[in-house]
């Protein structure tokens, strides 16, 4: 009896342009892997919000567009699959002028000062300018009572933010949705791309869509199970642990001081791979590789938030 | 799935509605199974969603936490989800709300005859009102639907204070539809295709139907065979009624030569695009030509079922469809041997909630499934990959009907009507300034002059007619002699969209109508992409400065911004919601419509008049 031989997919080689140079990628990528794996640097730098490694793509922010020969309108890079003699261009006007208005547009409508240095660099580079649609509104405190279809309507003379009350409810961690960008991938975190869990959804409809829970009740009478995997991929902030939060608040949060020990976790078999984020020897965080065959970068409450088990803090004695 | 549930438990008549819906859709057999944990069996249900959601909507006028939690175990659904559906859409509430609600049409024809008195006087009563987007009931304009837990929805157009005030229930009310000339003042009129039995036939009466002519198209259809059958659409270069004008034959070649099975059918009667009404009428006046429609594109592509996806604010539309559909089983029109010709076709009536995106196939499809309906990512298509992912046919109301007339007189006799490319004849809803408005057929080619004064003329002196609804643009009198077609009325910038053409005097103020387009977009959005849901509010930020004379920097920075936004949310946004939001305000400032200064001419009651 012969056994296959498990070789992993073949897959055939596509030749495609970017922005005129012919490269070829195996088929099945999407043009955001063909710009990181062929293209150049300025390339392979094209902007993502609302793509992860770990998740299939949302294709919700729209600042990763290409040109495409033969499409009317801009495409999707992270989610748009390579096909035999596409064109693709990545620096025209047009790709360049979208990617700064989605850009701006978030960042006059969402705190975006904690969603990481790529985000800061791109802002800069495309020009954005998010003061010119006026100064931001104040907190709005109903956001998660609005209905769909009806709205206040404005004067123009403040441009509406998302700006709410943070939401503290529970031990492990925050959610500061004056920080949200819908990027959905916290929903698809706790749902079908990992933990499917489905404690959370977006609720309510254009510019007032949330992030919910049902009837938007507090974390512990939700179904959550505090995985964290929700504030493993948000990309702005929105979702930190306590600690993380409360270093902030306090003015101690020092990332320029952080270090990162690789370890395994050792609360259960699996194996999972952990990232310590320690600052001024304490743990701080704790993450896992996005690209760890056993974890995708998930986790669960026990590798996530365990680690306050694992150290003696002055303070916790 | 484990699902976590709150404690609340759904009242006994909560708890009735949701079993009732979803007994209904399941039949009983499956329906014995009193466990549906996880895997096939509760996927398989999650398309019940909306109609579990109407369901208790519908008994007792809001969704509350126990319903919510009946609806997930039922279905296995988790319950955010649940409520993440729930509160996508405008008619259902989340939190407890009178058993009597008002939504008062405030669109842009409505509100230019009268329907903020309605709302004044509805506030003054205590009656629980919400302003709403345009009810396609232009033609009759103001309107209001009525949505009552315990009993039928209905709607009452003209509508006036005193009339909402005194009205009783929905028997009554259909009576004031029943004069067909006031929605389709051709009714009765010889040569004419798509409102041919308008007005003439009785809409509750299959006989009657058959007595003028029902159903000879789909038994020349069985003649043909379904690739004949396909043949004769190509032919006949029909080209979709619903906005995008694609090549029907294409669409249904496509999906009749899928190998995947099982292949469905989608009628999109969600019909939302405000000064709409065209595919209404049909439906209120002909209900069983679109069932025997949808039943000849299903033999067709090889559907053997077909969903007719209704806006929820079509309460007299729906009834007379519901009662159409049941009469065609009963008579065996519909079923397992339709005709005893052995072949499958049902017909699943399902209803909108309130959101004008669901119209966007790919939205729509999301609905029907139960989840947001948020549009798809595309490519894949429907013809692909549609419903559940399988191979799927999408219509427009309007473009179902024309295959009726296509089998009647054949694919090359079809063709010959009209002009160019654009074949067969066209409904255009027209309302606003106008002497007698309501939804015309005439062939393609006839000029937007010919169709006013078809329409008994323009009342008051012409500023501008808005051609192809809020996601179309504006034409200015000099350009009426355009002919209506693809390609006319594409050479002056402008399209067709579904037909509305919406006429406006010297009275009209405009920069109020540009306001109400862009707060229509900025509530239909759905939310998902960015160029869309924050780019539809700065454009009604921006409009609203400008409108009201306190533009930030200069006129010329605004314009700047605007256009910025047009060309962002036209390049880079999902669907065709985004694309299309900024066109109207850019064709107006194009034309000059949104003019800087008050104009003498005018009298100055171009720009400031616009509430704040
Ligand atoms: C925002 C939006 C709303 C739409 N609403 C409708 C609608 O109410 N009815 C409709 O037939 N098509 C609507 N469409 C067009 C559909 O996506 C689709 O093109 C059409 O149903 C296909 O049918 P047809 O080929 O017969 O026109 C809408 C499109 C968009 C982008
Ligand atoms: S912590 Fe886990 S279960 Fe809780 S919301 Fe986040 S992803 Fe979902
Ligand atoms: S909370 Fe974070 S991950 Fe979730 S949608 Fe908002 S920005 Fe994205
Ligand atoms: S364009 Fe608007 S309606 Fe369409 S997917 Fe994007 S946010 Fe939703
Ligand atoms: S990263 Fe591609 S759409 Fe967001
Ligand atoms: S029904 Fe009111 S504007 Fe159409």
């Amino acid at each position: 009896m012969t056994t296959p031989v498990m070789l992993g997919a073949i897959r055939r080689l596509m030749t495609i342009t970017l922005d005129g140079r012919e490269v070829r990628v195996p088929e099945g990528y999407t043009i955001l892997e063909a710009l990181h794996a062929a293209g150049d640097a300025t390339q392979a730098d094209t902007p993502t919000l609302c793509w992860a490694p770990n998740l299939n793509p949302v294709n919700a922010c729209r600042v990763c567009v290409v040109e495409l020969e033969g499409s009317r309108v801009l495409v999707p890079s992270c989610a748009r699959k390579v096909e035999n003699g596409m064109q693709v261009r990545t620096n025209t006007e047009r790709v360049r002028h979208s990617r700064r208005m989605v850009l701006e547009l978030l960042a006059s409508s969402v705190d975006l000062s904690q969603a990481g240095d790529d985000v800061q660099r791109w802002m800069a580079s495309y020009g954005v300018d998010p003061q010119r649609y006026g100064p931001p509104a104040n907190v709005a405190g109903d956001r998660d009572r609005r209905h769909a279809g009806h709205h206040h309507h404005p004067d123009g003379s403040t441009a509406e933010t998302v700006a709410q009350p943070i939401k503290i409810d529970n031990e492990l961690y925050v959610r500061d949705y004056s920080r949200c960008i819908m990027c959905y991938k916290c929903v698809k975190a706790c749902g079908t791309d990992a933990q499917f869990t489905f404690a959370i959804t977006a609720a309510g409809r254009g510019f007032d869509t949330r992030i919910a829970t049902e009837y938007n009740v507090e974390l512990p009478d939700s179904a959550c199970v505090y995985c964290g995997n929700c504030i493993g991929v948000c990309p702005t902030g929105a979702l930190k642990s306590v600690r993380e939060h409360e270093l902030r608040e306090s003015g101690q949060w020092d990332p320029a001081a952080e270090t990162i020990t690789t370890t395994i976790c050792s609360f259960c078999g699996v194996g999972c791979n952990l990232e310590l984020h320690v600052q001024h020897a304490q743990i701080v965080n704790v993450t896992s590789p996005s690209d760890h065959s056993v974890t995708h970068g998930h986790l669960c409450i026990k590798g996530r938030f365990g680690f306050q088990h694992v150290q003696n803090l002055p303070d916790q004695a | 799935m484990d699902l976590r549930l709150s404690s609340a438990e759904p009242t006994a008549a909560e708890r009735n509605a949701v079993d009732n819906a979803v007994s209904r859709m399941l039949g009983a057999p499956s329906d014995s199974q009193p466990f549906l944990d996880a895997g096939h069996n509760a996927r398989g249900r999650r398309h019940l969603l909306l109609p579990a959601l109407h369901a208790v909507s519908d008994a007792v006028g809001w969704i509350s936490p126990g319903a919510l939690n009946h609806i997930a175990r039922r279905l296995s659904v988790p319950a955010a989800e649940v409520y993440g559906v729930a509160t996508f859409y405008a008619l259902f509430s989340t939190e407890p709300r009178a058993p009597r609600v008002v939504h008062v049409c405030d669109d842009i024809v409505c509100s230019a005859a009268g329907s903020e008195a309605i709302a004044t006087a509805l506030a003054a009563e205590d009656v629980c009102w919400l302003s709403s987007p345009c009810l396609g009931l232009c033609e009759r304009a103001p309107a209001v639907l009525h949505q009552r837990a315990g009993e039928p929805d209905f709607s009452q157009a003209p509508a006036s204070a005193a009339a909402v005030l005194a009205a009783t229930d929905a028997s009554r009310a259909d009576q004031v539809f029943a004069d067909p000339r006031v929605s389709a003042p051709q009714a009765g009129q010889a040569g004419l295709r798509l409102l041919r039995r308008v007005g003439v036939v009785d809409p509750t009466s299959l006989d009657d139907y058959r007595a003028h002519g029902g159903y000879s198209a789909l038994r020349r259809a069985i003649q043909l065979g379904p690739s004949r059958v396909i043949e004769e659409v190509r032919d006949s270069g029909l080209t979709g009624r619903g906005g995008a004008a694609f090549p029907t034959g294409v669409k249904w070649d496509g999906v009749a030569t899928a190998p995947q099975r099982p292949h469905y059918l989608i009628c999109n009667a969600d019909e939302s695009e405000p000064g709409t009404f065209k595919d209404r009428v049909l439906m209120e006046l002909d209900p069983f030509g679109l069932i025997e429609a949808m039943t000849i594109a299903g033999y067709a592509t090889g559907c053997e079922l077909g969903y007719l996806y209704i806006r929820g604010e079509y309460p007299l539309a729906t009834r007379r469809l519901q009662a159409a559909i049941e009469a065609a089983y009963r008579r065996g029109y519909l079923g397992p041997d339709v005709m005893g010709e052995g072949f499958a076709f049902d017909i699943e009536l399902r209803r909108g909630a309130g959101a004008y995106i669901c119209g966007e196939e790919t939205a729509l499809l999301n609905s029907i499934e139960g989840y947001r309906g948020e549009p798809r990512n595309k490519p894949p298509f429907p013809s692909v990959s549609g419903l559940f992912g399988k191979p799927t046919v999408i219509n427009n109301v309007e473009t179902l009907y024309n295959v009726l007339e296509i089998l009647q007189i054949g694919g090359p006799g079809f063709a010959e009507i009209g002009a160019g490319r654009s074949t067969g004849t066209k409904l255009f809803c027209v309302s606003g300034a106008i002497a007698v408005p309501g939804v015309y057929e005439v062939a393609f080619g006839a000029t937007l002059r010919e169709l006013l004064e078809l329409a008994g003329g323009v009342t008051g002196q012409l500023r501008a007619v808005l051609l192809g609804g809020a996601a179309g643009g504006f034409v200015l009198p000099s350009q009426l002699d355009t002919p209506l077609t693809l390609e006319g009325t594409r050479d002056i910038g402008a399209t067709l969209g579904s037909g509305v053409v919406l006429v406006l005097d010297t009275a009209a103020d405009i920069p109020a109508v540009l306001r109400r387009i862009a707060a229509f977009f900025r509530d239909e959005s759905c939310g998902q992409c960015v160029p869309c849901r924050v780019g539809t509010v700065r454009q009604e930020e921006a409009l609203a400065r400008l409108t009201r004379g306190a533009p930030r920097g200069s006129w010329e920075t605004e314009l700047a911004l605007l256009s910025d936004l047009a060309r962002v949310m036209q390049d880079a946004s999902i669907c065709g919601l985004g694309h299309t939001a900024p066109a109207a305000v850019q064709s107006a400032i194009a034309l000059g419509l949104l003019a800087v200064t008050p104009d003498p001419s005018r009298n100055g009651s171009t720009s400031g008049k616009v509430r704040p």
